[in-house]
């Protein structure tokens, strides 16, 4: 009995966490507007999440570049096909591990911080002092690093494509010694636009929703107490993580059915 | 920090991130599906597509001039019918013959279109008479050695 009870509490105490979080969602798009009335807000959000972000981005998919292009050019050559790794480079970064790794980095670079930082304000009780100055803390506080995340991620996934693009470049063509047209050409002639392009955006703009939600309720939500941010800050990566490589398969799942 | 210094930072961060999707976008990937080119769309029929897919290229001398644009399976001639659409500005005659072609021994198969000595040329809708099947390496396979059993029987 004592396993039910569990099983039972656990069930409805998530169930619970997910209505409050998707009401949270729903309040949080409600009070957006000062996010674009005073732009500059979200600006300096971006700043943060996205600008401070760009050095491991960039550094982590130069060396998943290389690694791809390494890897790959090995079994391709078993094949005869050896030339064939720049699309082969090209198009699991841009269908995957761009928008994939990408949020992963996000999530713990930026998720992480912004959850701290909202729990911190909410344990020293900053946000209570700004809702009695009626200001709204979710319009002024949270809103903003919401839709900076929503906006950064897609371009940190894009920059993270054209520089592990550029680290399978240096693998593929001055190291290995495929010609360098060869490289470009047949990647050019099997990407394609909208099925590779468009569908791998999609997938890093709902994978930025998704983690910059759950990074400001974690922190929204957090008990105030300096182990409740704490713990707050261990579930957002651990959730952002789970629910990007879920995602990941039920977007995957609708994008590429390999027809 | 300082709010104007904030700004550049994040100008800069946002005009890379645009470099880098038009350089995706220009340079990575390229934009083939455009079906609804105003080409000129024809049908072949054929006994056996073999392994012929939506969005096969169309060839004429090796080049790209049209897309497989649908596969369908007549039920009253009991053949295969495609349907490929051709790109604007390039005609073919009348008496053009189409064949289902493989690139490479066991590559991606492709329609080759070879165009025919007849003045007038083919219009949208038109119908492509003269058409051979997909080698399937089975059959040919068989026919190798059926033919192969009966040289023997033969020369005994």
């Amino acid at each position: 009995m004592n396993f039910f009870a569990w099983l039972g509490r656990i069930t409805l105490r998530s169930l619970a966490r997910l209505g409050f979080a998707a009401r949270f969602m729903g309040f949080l798009l409600t009070q957006s507007g000062t996010s674009f009335r005073r732009f500059h807000l979200t600006i300096r959000e971006m700043y943060f999440t996205g600008v401070m972000s760009l050095v491991i981005i960039g550094v982590s998919a130069l060396f998943v570049g290389m690694v791809l292009g390494l890897q790959m050019y090995e079994v391709l050559k078993r094949f005869g096909s050896g030339d064939g790794v720049g699309t082969v480079v090209a198009l699991s970064l841009l269908r995957e591990l761009g928008p994939v790794l990408a949020a992963l980095l996000f999530a713990s670079r930026a998720g992480s911080a912004i959850t701290a930082e909202i729990g911190l304000m909410k344990a020293t009780e900053q946000l209570r002092a700004m809702e009695m100055m009626a200001v709204e803390p979710v319009a002024r506080v949270v809103a903003p690093r919401f839709w900076a995340g929503v906006f950064s991620m897609p371009l940190l996934a894009a920059l993270f494509n054209v520089v592990g693009i550029f680290g399978g470049y240096l693998i593929a063509v001055p190291l290995i010694g495929i010609d360098n047209g060869i490289f470009w050409g047949q990647m050019q002639a099997n990407v394609d636009f909208h099925y590779d392009l468009v569908n791998g955006g999609i997938k890093s703009l709902v994978f930025g929703i998704a983690v910059s939600l759950i990074a400001v309720f974690e922190g929204y939500d957090a008990q105030p107490t300096a182990e409740g941010v704490s713990a707050a800050t261990t579930r957002t990566v651990v959730t952002s993580s789970v629910v990007i490589l879920m995602l990941d398969f039920v977007l995957t799942a609708l994008m590429f059915q390999g027809n | 920090m300082n709010r104007s210094t904030i700004d550049i930072w994040v100008g800069i961060f946002v005009a890379a991130g645009i470099a880098a999707v038009i350089f995706l976008a220009l340079r990575v990937s390229s934009p083939s599906s455009f079906t609804s080119d105003d080409g000129i769309s024809v049908i072949a029929r054929f006994d056996n597509i073999g392994g012929l897919k939506l969005n096969a290229p169309v060839k004429s001398s090796g080049v790209v001039v049209g897309r497989v644009a649908d596969i369908r399976f007549d039920p009253k001639r009991y053949q295969a019918e495609v349907t490929i659409l051709l790109f604007k500005g390039i005609d073919f005659s009348k008496d053009s013959s189409a064949d289902i072609l493989t690139a490479g021994l066991l590559g991606e198969q492709y329609v080759g279109l070879e165009t025919g000595g007849d003045e007038a040329m083919l219009k949208n809708g038109d119908t492509i008479s003269i058409t051979s099947s997909a080698l399937v390496l089975e059959q040919l396979i068989s026919k190798f050695m059926l033919d192969k059993a009966a040289e023997t029987k033969a020369s005994q």
